[in-house]
């Protein structure tokens, strides 16, 4: 561990003090753009900056080099204040090709800085990105300030010392690139050097290390640049912090769930994107109790999961959309056993294949409703990278509290994106109790669909003596678990296990607020756009304008004040990432005349967009 | 036998019995209510995994832990739980339609990662539940429901496609032959790995007689051959007749025509290389007699021991993971 409060940027003559910047690597996809944003993202960490990151990229894995469908971005967004998201639009973009330069120019500010690598901006490389005219030189970036670096030929003059081949040589643009950047914000090279060291061979390692700094003297020597930046550590709450993805974090939620309840963890999935890294990070946990399964297919996935569960383990399956719905009836079956199960859906853009890379928030009605016959389910949304750990140990209190599958949504900006975290002290968490009925030796029968006070029926282990039980998706009669064909008790088991699930009401915590609790206007989000929606809503507060927020995690049930928050204010936005499905369920369910903030374009959403709706939203009032 | 008789109850459920009177998984049931307490294993610690169909009603009946589950994903579902149980004597039961159709899939895949199940798989030719549609091992011609004209396409061999998943056992039985089957299933309860066997079970409903030439009998031993590791391939009723290896072929010989048992093919299940296993497989009525017994049974390591092993106990656990918190860059921000 580092303790690095102490850490002193790196302060140039004519340095001056930035309070946030956001960066965005943009190149082909195999040009290292994610190890360069996520490195600034460490290092900016590492120097005491809260940050948040986006990694943007390609469903293919190596798409046609040079062309705009192969273009890679990673932005990161540092600051010496809270970040709440990486950011709307880029301070500093470096474009290793004319297709990045294309694809990212909208996001650049105005007057912001691009960083080109001019050695690319030849005529196939214009091409390839069908520029008719040469941007640089046409007069058609104007209005920023073009720095135009020579970087593939300097990369390659750099590390020519390393002795490395042509290919390794080019392959160490992006450490020059990213040695641009650190000058210009005064980064530490200190985290990036250790991160070369243990990561290449020794000679690979020399010619990243050459380059990264060459970029650095590239940024300090030429006169490219006005001036570098210095941006101050933030003020976060004292603790120890670690950058986490979504991903990572939900991969160590459940090994913690686990250790909550004294359970093993079954993890059970088929590759999807943006899903799999659960499943590469958990394989590597099996010290922790966990048991990775790489199933045979989608539903092969959650079956094993569900045998899982029913053998007395903490059974999850983790997938994407299109994953889930072939999951579907498998599903409607763990509702049926009443077993406890973790769903985790890492949401992306839909329908079908869709943008596998991209974020969507569409797959609500899905998780909501998306089964046969009258099959509710609590769903719960992680808020943010961090955010999973809490949100999955939830799932698996309340999936075993209830005895019902529970789904968890995340999504692909979540997934990927990365933040500070002050990680617990899992010593330290609130246990996770489970009683599982004891043998019963005196030959009474025993009554799998008996229910506790919570309407959730015992969870008896194979293995226990006086226990033996059949369960199954063919309806069964209360209480006894025999096959029931009777209406009535058809009835009776649909409104029980309806009953149930809005039970998780009293397992929630209260509704987490920004503003006050009535007024003028309230936003309402969910999932990953808490941090865009706070924000935005924060800087609205600060210019005095009446508007709050709220966050929802538990979107089935919903919380129990909630009805009477939203019909507290005259106006209510529900902002997503689909055409209104939450919209549709508070409308329904409360009878507001709330309405949509939508987007579906692959994109989450900007401080901005959210900011003109306040505004919009405001002034029709007027 | 009196032990088997006392013990008998603990394995009968009290759920009524819901198949067609006469239809052949009564019988499958009773051998297995038979022979369950003759394995030294517990009622608690066995678990049937079933899918969907006639035969997959079969876990109600059996006073064990059972799970009645959705259409052709038991063998998935055994696999979870027989890898967090490995304590569990786990056995699948499923049926031609559900197994080969519709979980197809998870058939080949629980078979060749030699997850340590028994599956039973019910063969009737038809579907019988969803009333009497062509199922993946009716035989072309076969008039059913859904097939008005004949059914038209060769059917799946289900030993064919275990040995093709590279089973560790694999054998076939007749449902009303009690001795036999009852010997198949105390082999598979006994094997170490995935156990495959095929039921001929007879549904009288929608498609009867369909292995009268393997149960009736009086001409059951002319077309069927029971296997015996080690001995030659003789039958018949009057036991003069043999399956001899010509080139790439089997071809039955007459052995009181110049041929002795000398001459003909030696069973050896404990084979590694399945290809004989096939041919046998691939024995079929009018044609050739039918094979019955065990095809194949090698010891491999199962999927539970391939699988890492090295979980520390729950209390030594909250070390390592707060251990895998800290991996990587942390930093400390001062109070």
């Amino acid at each position: 561990m580092n303790e690095c409060q102490q850490v002193e940027p790196v302060v140039r003559g004519s340095a001056q003090n930035a309070h946030s910047v956001v960066v965005r690597f943009a190149g082909d996809s195999g040009d290292g753009m994610q190890v360069a944003g996520s490195q600034v993202a460490v290092t900016s960490a590492l120097m005491g900056n809260d940050i948040a990151t986006f990694p943007d990229f390609p469903a293919e894995i190596r798409a046609p080099k040079g062309t705009p469908a192969g273009v890679s971005g990673f932005q990161v967004h540092f600051a010496s204040s809270d970040v709440l998201t990486p950011g709307d639009q880029v301070d500093v973009l470096v474009a290793m090709n004319p297709a990045a330069l294309k694809v990212n120019l909208d996001a650049v500010k105005p007057h912001g800085t691009i960083i080109v690598d001019v050695d690319a901006f030849d005529r196939k490389g214009l091409r390839l990105a069908k520029y008719e005219n040469n941007p640089i030189e046409d007069g058609s970036l104007g209005e920023y300030q073009v720095v135009e670096a020579p970087i593939t030929s300097q990369t390659r003059a750099a590390v020519a010392e390393a002795g490395v081949g042509h290919k390794i040589a080019t392959r160490c643009r992006n450490f020059f690139a990213m040695g641009i950047v650190y000058w210009l914000y005064g980064r530490d090279l200190d985290a990036t050097i250790r991160f070369i060291d243990t990561r290449f061979s020794e000679e690979v390692a020399q010619a990243d290390k050459l380059a990264l700094t060459s970029g650095w003297n590239f940024g300090e020597t030429t006169e490219a640049f006005e001036r570098s930046y210095v941006v101050p550590p933030a003020k976060p709450k004292p603790g120890t912090y670690r950058n986490v993805t979504g991903n990572e974090a939900l991969a160590f939620g459940l090994v913690t769930a686990a250790y909550l309840s004294g359970k093993e963890l079954f993890y059970s999935a088929y590759p999807i994107t943006p899903a799999s890294d659960i499943l590469h990070k958990l394989s590597r946990f099996s010290e922790c109790g966990v048991r990775t399964f790489q199933a045979e297919d989608e539903i092969a996935a959650i079956c094993s999961a569900i045998g899982a569960s029913f053998g007395g383990a903490l059974g999850v399956t983790g997938s994407s959309g299109p994953g889930i719905a072939l999951k579907t009836e498998a599903l409607g079956y763990a509702v049926m056993l009443e077993l406890p199960l973790v769903v985790i859906n890492v949401q992306r853009g839909g329908p079908s294949t869709g943008l596998p890379t991209k974020v969507e928030q569409a797959d609500l009605f899905q998780a909501v409703m998306g089964r046969n016959g009258e099959a509710p389910m609590p769903v719960l949304a992680a808020s943010g990278p961090s955010d999973c750990f809490e949100t999955v140990i939830e799932a698996w209190r309340i999936a075993t509290k209830l005895m019902t599958p529970v789904m968890v949504l995340s999504d692909a900006f979540t997934a990927n994106g990365a933040e500070p975290w002050n990680y617990p002290d899992i010593r330290t968490l609130e246990p996770i109790s489970i009683d599982h009925p004891k043998a019963m030796t005196h030959g009474e029968p025993f009554m799998p669909y008996e229910r506790d006070e919570w309407l959730a029926r015992p969870w008896a282990l194979p293995g226990t003596e006086g226990l033996t039980h059949r369960i199954g998706g063919i309806e069964k009669q209360n209480g006894s678990g025999a096959i029931s064909y009777d209406p009535q008790n058809h009835e009776t088991m649909v409104n029980l296990r309806a009953q149930k699930v809005k039970n998780a009401r009293d397992l929630m915590t209260s509704l987490e607020m920004e503003g006050e609790r009535s007024g003028e206007l309230l936003i309402v989000s969910w999932g990953g756009m808490r941090g865009t929606c706070r924000e935005a809503v924060k800087r609205a507060r600060g210019e005095g304008k009446s508007v709050s927020h709220i966050h929802l995690r538990h979107l089935n049930p919903f919380p129990k004040d909630l009805g009477d928050l939203l019909r507290d204010f005259k106006q209510v936005i529900v902002a997503e990432l689909n055409s209104g499905q939450l919209l549709q369920l508070l409308r329904a369910e409360y009878l507001v005349d709330a309405s949509g903030l939508n987007k579906v374009r692959g994109q989450p959403f900007r401080i901005d967009d959210i900011a003109a709706q306040i505004d919009t939203s405001l002034e029709e009032k007027n | 036998m009196s032990v088997v008789e006392k013990s008998q109850p603990n394995f009968a459920s009290d759920q009524e019995v819901r198949w067609c009177p006469g239809c052949g998984d009564f019988a499958i049931l009773s051998q297995m209510k038979k022979i369950m307490p003759t394995l030294g294993v517990k009622p608690e610690n066995v678990a049937f995994v079933s899918g969907i169909g006639c035969s997959s009603r079969f876990p109600y009946y059996l006073e064990t832990y059972g799970m009645h589950g959705i259409h052709g994903r038991a063998p998935a579902i055994a696999t979870g739980l027989k890898r967090m149980r490995p304590d569990l004597q786990v056995w699948v039961v499923t049926g031609d339609g559900d197994a080969l159709s519709i979980g197809c899939t998870h058939l080949l895949h629980a078979l060749r990662r030699n997850v340590d199940i028994k599956i039973l798989l019910f063969n009737n030719r038809i579907y019988g539940l969803t009333k009497g549609q062509f199922s993946p091992t009716t035989p072309p011609g076969l008039v059913t429901s859904s097939t008005p004209g004949g059914t038209a396409h060769e059917p799946l061999h289900p030993l064919s496609i275990a040995l093709a998943s590279n089973a560790t056992f694999v054998a076939r039985s007749v449902d009303t032959n009690a001795r036999h089957l009852g010997d198949v299933l105390r082999r598979a309860a006994a094997h170490r790995g995935a156990a495959f066997v095929e039921i001929y079970q007879n549904c009288h409903i929608f498609n009867d007689g369909a292995f009268d030439h393997a149960k009736d009998a009086a001409v059951r031993e002319d077309h069927t051959v029971e296997l015996v590791h080690g001995q030659p391939l003789v039958f018949g009723k009057e036991r003069n007749k043999g399956i001899r290896l010509v080139g790439t072929d089997l071809e039955v010989v007459e052995l009181d025509n110049g041929r002795s048992a000398g001459d003909l093919l030696v069973h050896d299940e404990a084979s590694q290389t399945s290809a004989i296993a096939q041919m046998l497989a691939g024995m079929e009525h009018p044609r050739m007699p039918e094979v019955l017994g065990v095809l194949r049974d090698i010891d491999l390591p199962t999927h539970n021991d391939l699988m890492p092993d090295d979980t520390v106990s729950v209390a030594a656990r909250a070390d390592k993971i707060n251990q895998l918190l800290e991996t990587g860059e942390t930093w400390t921000v001062g109070g």
